[in-house]
């Protein structure tokens, strides 16, 4: 392994995505001389507002929603404490159920871990061995006093895809709010929240080369929500505080350029992911796929490597130029590895071994086969220092004081 | 997933020892062995030392983990060759991770425990070799 490595590659897209030039050259001059305040009667204010508005349509179009339902925000996490706390909470709500899953993201299981403290009650629905949430636990979790269903669309780690519609169909018969935090979803996959039967959606403008540090949540007219930010009344009095024009004028051209180049920017890295996933099972002995082999986001790779840890896997990659990420506790600070991987039912020494690999519009073939070419070499070094191996799967039979 | 942010973290020593480790391997006749860590936190040690009159003649280990395990593992294999058992016994997870030019606090107690591993050996050698 290389020190210095002669080349960068960036397969870490589910973490963030580099902005498009063209929405940096949207944004530019809403820093500087279009720097109106979109509440403003006079001319900057109302370039301001036009530019505002116009994201607006932009980011509607992109998941097939009418521009009236966008609320901007700060980001994916924003919109899901605003859906769940907003919805849960609404008009003094003090108690109630609110139906979620195993595998979402910190920002929605801490927002119902939050309310759960306040006097609300959470379940939490298992995922299946491959990664998903049953439509039929959600309907037969459903009770009277059922406030709010939340379950992602897909995920950031494995990049499974959610059956979405069936809940929201569900979800619709009964009268109960839906919820999706759709933010590694969007720009990646169709997203219809009329088909979809969303009442609620999060999006975040890094995950699809837009700036960081704007989201939005899609409000559907006539969902029962409430603002957990007070102010001014920005936003249909959802989410005061003076819109970022730059960064959702940037999220409006994120979200132009996605619908326009969605389809074929997919299907580029679909060749891709699958080339990477059946070259890495066939290559690397005792190495194995989390998730779905099919249905899953098109950029997502998510592999296990018997015998050895992440972390070490990710800085081995690293020194040789790759950028991936890991779902091993030791690259949390915290001692649990990923609860998304546990809920799916692997151990916690299978969980250390995870590599996720995500794939952008602007990686190449080249670059998956210079992957190919260096990650066997980092897993086989891993191993040669790794105490166990086939022959000693836990490795307990040599002796020696141990102590654990 | 907070890689990068615990990548930077690690000194140039630690990435030294994570990208060669030295002294990798098992000692077949071994005069002691040391196991710590359990795979199910992420982290696991062994360290096959030899004893000569005393002195610690060789050392291997073999480590599950993470960067700041394996470099912990490397160094402290470097530290205790040559030394007698009653220097070994004193080295301490401290001076490891000081002759690494420090550790990210959060890796100081789940993956520094190359010392613990050194302190299991020896007892192995001492406990054979009591009479």
């Amino acid at each position: 392994m290389s020190a210095n490595p002669v080349r960068r590659i960036y397969f870490d897209h589910g973490a963030t995505t580099p902005m498009l030039p063209e929405v940096v050259e949207a944004m530019r001059p809403y820093f500087t001389e279009r720097c109106g305040n979109a509440s403003s009667i006079h001319s900057f204010g109302r370039e301001a507002k036009r530019a505002l508005e116009e994201a607006r349509r932009n980011v509607a179009r992109l998941i097939n929603a009418d521009p009236s339902d966008i609320v901007f925000t700060s980001s994916g996490t924003e919109s899901d404490n605003l859906a769940i706390k907003g919805t849960a909470l609404f008009e003094g709500r003090s108690a109630g159920h609110i139906i979620t899953s195993r595998m979402e993201h910190h920002a929605v299981l801490e927002s119902c871990a939050n309310l759960k403290a306040a006097g609300f009650e959470v379940s939490e629905l298992p995922i299946t061995n491959d990664g998903f949430v049953r439509p039929e636990d959600v309907e037969e979790a459903i009770r009277k006093d059922t406030v709010l269903i939340s379950v992602m669309m897909a995920n950031s780690e494995i990049g499974t895809v959610q059956p979405v519609r069936e809940i929201g169909k569900i979800a619709q018969a009964e009268g109960i709010p839906f919820h999706t935090d759709a933010v590694q979803a969007v720009g990646k996959i169709r997203v219809d929240v009329k088909k979809d039967n969303v009442d609620l959606l999060s999006l975040s403008s890094h995950k699809f080369h837009g700036p960081k540090g704007v989201g939005a949540l899609y409000v559907k007219s006539g969902t029962r929500i409430g603002p957990i930010l007070h102010g001014g009344g920005h936003e249909r009095g959802l989410r005061s505080s003076t819109e970022n024009i730059p960064g959702i004028v940037g999220l409006g051209k994120a979200a132009q350029i996605a619908a326009r180049d969605m389809k074929d920017c997919a299907d580029r890295m679909r060749d891709m992911r699958d080339r990477m996933i059946d070259s890495v099972l066939k290559t690397i002995p005792d190495s194995h796929l989390n998730g779905h082999p099919v249905n899953r986001l098109a950029g997502n790779a998510h592999f296990r490597f018997d015998f050895i840890e992440g972390e070490g896997l990710v800085l081995g990659l690293d020194t040789l130029g790759v950028a991936a990420s890991t779902g091993s506790a030791c690259s949390t600070g915290s001692l649990a590895p990923s609860h998304v991987l546990l809920a799916m039912g692997l151990r916690h020494e299978q969980a250390h071994g995870s590599l996720r690999v995500t794939l952008g519009r602007e990686n190449t073939h080249e670059e998956v086969s210079y992957f190919l070419d260096v990650l066997p070499g980092v897993v086989s070094k891993l191993r040669e220092i790794s105490p166990f191996s086939n022959e000693h799967p836990n490795g307990d039979d040599e002796g020696g004081s141990s102590v654990q | 997933m907070g890689m990068t942010k615990v990548v930077a973290l690690y000194s140039d020593k630690v990435m030294d020892h994570f990208t060669n480790p030295r002294n990798v391997g098992e000692i077949p006749d071994a005069d002691g062995i040391g196991k710590v860590g359990n795979p199910q936190c992420g982290d696991v040690m062994w360290l096959y030392i030899k004893v000569d009159n005393n002195i610690i003649t060789d050392i291997k280990f073999k480590t599950f983990g993470c960067g700041a395990a394996i470099a912990t593992s490397s160094m402290i294999t470097e530290i205790a060759k040559g030394k007698t058992l009653e220097e070994a016994k004193k080295i301490s997870r401290g001076d490891v991770a000081d002759a690494l030019d420090g550790l990210p606090p959060v890796k100081m107690h789940c993956s520094n425990l190359a010392a613990d591993a050194l302190l299991e050996a020896i007892k192995d050698y001492e406990t054979k070799h009591k009479t």
